[in-house]
C-alpha cells in the first residue's frame, strides 16, 4: 500500500521552498503550477519545477504537478515542460466530468509514446471542485487506469455553491461523503482539501480526524508545519494495532477448527472485522510500526 | 606573521600589541594578579552627586589615549555612550578607547567622532555598521572583538584598563547604589557592568531615575562608585529590550528544532539536574519548547537556564522546569519583570557568567547549550562575526565560552542562507574552534564530532539523519553551487580574541 496521507503543495515559483521539498517528511509533494503562480509568473514556474525536478533525482517521496486546467491557455505548456522531467504524477484541478480526465490521459499517453516510456508511467489525481465534479465524480472515479486518488478541493467547491467555508465545515459534508464514496467504489486513495488556517493546529487535527473518520485516506496540505498533525491523526493507535493482531490470531484458530466465526473477548469475529483489522495492519506496515506477513490467504484463509 | 593552531594567519605585532596565536581552548593560563584599583575615602558629608556628564568626565580627570566603557543591557535604545562620545569631543580629548560590553547599530552616531580622532579604537564587538565600514577600510579605528567572558577577564586581569566606567543605572540613589529592575529605563540585570564597577578606575553611575537612598535591590552597590549623574533620559525604552522574541513558525526552523531537540535527548543530559542555555532567536525558542515538552514527558527537573534570558525561560522557571535563572541580560520585558519579583531569577556578573580565569564560572557548569551560526566548516569551526561577504559585522558574545564550558555544544543553522551553503570548507573567520562544538543541527541533517561516536549510534538508533560533515557539504555545494571566495587585503582591521586571550582569527579588510 502506498501512503499518501500528506499532500504538500509546493508552490512552482519559489526557489527557495523548491529547494526545500527533500528535507520535509510528506508523502507526496505536488509543486504548483496553478493558483499559486501568477500569471506573469506561468512560465518562469514551469522552467523552476522542470529544472527542480531533473535535479532532484534521488526522490524520498512522490512528486506530482498541479497544472493549470486543461480549460487554460497554460496546460499544454506545463506538460511539455513537465513531463520530460518525469514527475510521478499530476494534479489535475476543475475535474468536473470524466471527460476531463479522458483528455488528460490522452495527452499523457502521447507524451509516453514520445518519451519512450512505459504507457502508464504518469499517475493522475483528479481534483473535484465543484458541484457538478461531485455530482460526476462516480464517474470520474473510473474514468482512467491512472488514477491513483481522488482529491476534494473544497476552496473552489464552496465558491462554486456560493457559500462560506467554515472551521467545523458542515457545508462540506454530504460533498465529502459523495467523493468518499465514489473512490471507494472505484477503489482508489481519497484525498481531503487543505485547511488553510496554519496557526490553527488544533483546528487541523479535530478536521482531520473528522476526514479519515469519514474515509479519507489522505489531505492535501499547505505548509510543511501540518505535515506532523496529519501523520499523527492517521497513525494507527497501538491499541488498534494490538486489536487487529488478536483478530487475526484469532480468526486463524476459527480455520483450524474448520469455521468462518470466533469470539474474541466476547464479541464475534466474521470476514469483515478480519478486513478491518487487516486494513489497520496494512497501514501500521506501511508506516513501519510493525513487521508482520500479511497476504490474502492470512486475511482470507485458503481458497 | 605566525600561523596558530587553526591555520590562521596571525601577524606578530597589531598596532603596538605582540599577538599571542591561539593554540588551544586549555592552553593559556593566567599568571598575573587580579588587577587593583585605586582605594579612596569618602567622608560622610561628600556628596557623589554631579551637575552634568561634562562634570563627571572632568572629575575622572580623562586624558587624551584614555579608555572608557559602558554595557549594552540597553542595546539599541541606550543613549549614553553617544553622549559620552560627544562630551568627549567638545572636552577637546583626542585618541579616546571604548572598552564597552558591546556597540550596537544606535552607536552609528559616533562615526563621525571617529573620522576626527576622537576615537580611535573600539576594545570589543561591534554589532553593525561602524564594523562594517572599519572593513571596507572606510573607517580607521582598531578593533578587537572579545567573548563576554574574555571581555570580563581582560578587565580583571588588568589587560584592559577601563579608566572611567559609565554605568547605565535605571534605578539609582545618591551613594551609586542601583538596580536595572524599577524605572523608565528597566532593562533587568546590570551583568555585564559588574565588572566595569569592580575594576575601572573610576565608576560613574547615571541614571534617568534618582531614587530616595537606598535604591532597593542592590545591583551595584555605592562601595564602587565614584559619582553619579542624573540626566533626562538613558534611552529609548521600545528599543532597550526586545519584545518579540518568540519561537519561529518557518518549517524549516521548527525542523531544525525538532533534530535539535532529539539530539539533547539523545545525549543522556536530559535527566534530573540538567542545565541548558539557548539564545532568543526563534529557533532557539523552538528548541527550548521541545525541550520543555520532553522535560515534561520525562518528568525530568532541570537545575538552571542561563545566559540572555527571555520570557520563555521565565516560563520555564514559573513552571518548575528549572530551579533557577542565571541572567547576564534580559532579552525582553517579561525577563525584566521577572528578575523584579522572582528571587530565583538571579542576576550574574560577565565575570561568573563565563570568565576562563576565575575559580569556576557558571558556562562551565551547563550541560547543553544552542548556538547560532553565520557559517560553519568541515572542522566544526563556526563563525558569527563575519558575514559571507567578509564584512565584520557582529560580536562574539557567549559563543565561544559556552561552547567550552558546556558538554554538549549544539550549533543550528538553515543549511542554505540566501544562496549560500552554510557550511564551507573553511570559515571566513573563527569565532569558536571546532575542538569545542559537539554538534550541528541543520534542516538537513545532523553532523556530529568525532569525538561523539556513542550519539552517533544512538542517533542512528532513532532513524535521525545522521551525516558525516564532509559528505554533507557536498550535498549542500551541489544545491548552492561553490561560492566565489572573498578577496581581502593584508591590512588587519581587527582582532578576534579568544576567550583566553590568544588570538583565534583576525578580519581583514575587504577587497572592493
Amino acid at each position: 500500500m502506498k501512503l499518501r496521507r500528506s499532500l504538500l503543495y509546493v508552490p512552482g515559483n519559489m526557489p527557495g521552498m523548491l529547494q526545500n521539498i527533500p528535507v520535509f517528511e510528506a508523502d507526496v509533494v505536488m509543486i504548483d503550477l496553478e493558483d499559486a503562480v501568477p500569471l506573469q509568473e506561468k512560465d518562469a514556474a514551469r522552467l523552476l519545477a522542470r529544472n527542480f525536478l531533473r535535479s532532484y533525482t534521488d526522490r524520498n517521496k512522490e512528486m506530482f504537478v498541479r497544472i493549470n486546467g486543461l480549460d487554460t491557455p497554460y496546460a499544454l505548456d506545463d506538460l511539455r515542460e513537465i513531463l520530460p522531467a518525469l514527475p510521478d504524477g499530476i494534479r489535475l484541478p476543475k475535474a468536473d466530468n470524466p471527460e476531463v480526465v479522458e483528455k488528460l490521459d490522452t495527452l499523457l499517453t502521447e507524451q509516453e509514446e514520445h518519451l519512450g516510456l512505459e504507457i502508464g508511467h504518469f499517475k493522475i489525481i483528479p481534483s473535484i471542485e465543484s458541484a457538478q465534479g461531485v455530482l460526476n465524480s462516480v464517474l470520474t472515479a473510473v474514468s482512467s487506469p491512472r488514477l491513483v486518488a481522488l482529491a476534494f478541493g473544497a476552496e473552489d467547491f464552496t465558491a462554486s455553491m456560493e457559500i462560506d467555508r467554515t472551521k467545523t465545515g458542515e457545508e462540506l459534508f454530504s460533498a465529502r461523503t459523495q467523493i468518499v464514496w465514489a473512490a471507494k467504489a472505484a477503489g482508489l486513495q481519497v484525498i481531503d482539501t487543505i485547511f488553510p488556517d496554519v496557526n490553527d493546529m488544533e483546528a487541523l487535527r479535530a478536521e482531520t480526524a473528522l476526514i479519515k473518520r469519514l474515509g479519507f485516506t489522505g489531505k492535501s496540505l499547505v505548509n510543511p508545519r501540518q505535515i506532523e498533525i496529519i501523520h499523527e491523526v492517521f497513525r494507527p493507535a497501538a491499541k488498534e494495532i494490538e486489536h487487529a493482531l488478536e483478530v487475526m490470531d484469532a480468526i486463524k484458530r476459527a480455520r483450524e477448527m474448520g469455521t468462518g466465526v470466533i469470539s474474541l473477548k466476547g464479541r464475534m469475529v466474521d470476514a469483515p472485522v478480519v478486513t478491518r483489522a487487516a486494513r489497520v495492519l496494512k497501514t501500521a506496515i506501511a508506516f513501519g510500526m510493525i513487521d508482520f506477513d500479511l497476504t490474502d490467504e492470512v486475511i482470507h484463509g485458503e481458497k | 606573521m605566525a600561523k596558530n593552531s587553526l591555520g590562521r594567519e596571525i601577524p606578530a605585532l597589531w598596532r603596538g600589541r605582540t599577538l599571542d596565536p591561539y593554540v588551544d581552548p586549555w592552553n593559556k593560563k593566567p599568571e598575573v594578579l587580579r588587577a587593583t584599583r585605586p582605594l579612596v575615602r569618602r567622608h560622610p558629608s561628600d556628596s557623589k552627586l554631579l551637575p552634568s556628564l561634562r562634570a563627571a568626565l572632568e572629575k575622572c580627570e580623562l586624558r587624551d589615549g584614555m579608555n572608557i566603557s559602558t554595557h549594552h543591557h540597553l542595546r539599541n535604545g541606550d543613549l549614553l555612550l553617544n553622549l559620552l562620545v560627544k562630551e568627549l569631543d567638545a572636552m577637546g580629548l583626542m585618541d579616546m578607547g571604548i572598552a564597552s560590553s558591546s556597540v550596537h547599530d544606535v552607536h552609528a552616531e559616533i562615526i563621525p567622532y571617529i573620522r576626527k580622532g576622537v576615537i580611535t579604537r573600539i576594545e570589543t564587538g561591534v554589532n553593525g555598521l561602524i564594523a562594517q565600514m572599519v572593513s571596507k577600510g572606510e573607517l580607521k579605528c582598531d578593533i578587537i572583538v572579545r567573548s563576554h567572558g574574555g571581555r570580563a577577564r581582560s578587565l580583571v586581569t588588568g589587560e584592559v584598563e577601563v579608566d572611567a566606567a559609565f554605568i547605565a543605572a535605571p534605578c539609582c540613589d545618591v551613594t551609586g547604589n542601583m538596580n536595572g529592575v524599577h524605572g523608565p529605563s528597566a532593562c533587568g540585570s546590570l551583568g555585564y557592568a559588574y565588572t566595569d564597577a569592580r575594576y575601572a578606575k573610576k565608576v560613574v553611575a547615571v541614571t534617568d531615575n534618582l531614587v530616595r537612598y537606598p535604591a532597593a535591590p542592590i545591583s551595584i552597590s555605592q562601595s564602587d562608585v565614584d559619582y553619579v549623574v542624573q540626566i533626562e533620559s538613558l534611552g529609548d525604552p521600545k528599543k532597550i529590550v526586545s519584545t518579540t522574541t518568540r519561537v519561529t513558525r518557518d518549517p524549516a526552523g521548527l525542523l531544525i528544532a525538532k533534530y535539535a531537540s532529539e539530539v539533547i535527548h539523545a545525549s543522556g543530559l536530559l535527566k534530573d539536574g540538567f542545565s541548558f542555555q539557548t539564545g532568543a532567536g526563534g529557533t532557539s525558542l523552538a528548541v527550548a519548547d521541545n525541550v520543555r515538552r520532553l522535560m515534561a514527558e520525562n518528568k525530568v527537573k532541570g537545575s538552571f537556564g542561563c545566559g540572555g534570558i527571555t520570557g520563555y525561560f521565565v516560563d520555564m522557571l514559573e513552571e518548575g522546569y528549572f530551579e533557577t535563572l542565571f541572567d547576564v541580560q534580559c532579552f525582553d520585558n517579561r525577563a525584566v519583570d521577572s528578575m523584579r519579583r522572582n528571587p530565583c531569577h538571579r542576576e550574574i556578573s560577565a565575570d561568573l557568567y563565563a570568565s576562563p580565569f576565575n575559580r569556576g564560572c557558571v558556562a562551565n557548569m551547563l550541560d547543553c547549550v544552542i548556538l547560532g551560526a553565520t557559517e560553519v566548516d568541515v572542522d566544526f569551526n563556526v563563525n558569527v562575526n563575519t558575514e559571507s561577504s567578509g564584512y565584520l559585522l557582529h560580536n562574539t558574545g557567549g559563543h565561544c565560552d559556552v561552547a567550552a564550558g558546556a558538554k554538549l555544544a549544539i550549533v543550528v543553522a538553515p543549511s542554505i542562507r540566501g544562496r549560500l551553503p552554510v557550511v564551507r570548507d573553511a570559515v571566513t573567520t573563527v569565532t569558536t574552534p571546532g575542538e569545542t562544538v559537539d554538534v550541528i543541527v541543520t534542516e538537513r541533517g545532523i553532523c556530529v564530532s568525532s569525538k561523539h561516536p556513542d550519539l552517533v549510534a544512538e542517533l542512528k538508533r532513532r532513524n535521525l539523519p545522521v551525516k558525516d560533515i564532509r559528505q554533507f557539504h557536498e550535498e549542500i555545494t551541489r544545491v548552492t553551487g561553490k561560492p566565489r571566495p572573498i578577496e581581502f587585503e593584508d591590512e588587519v582591521v581587527a582582532l578576534i580574541e579568544y576567550r583566553d586571550g590568544s588570538i583565534i582569527d583576525v578580519v581583514r579588510k575587504v577587497h572592493e
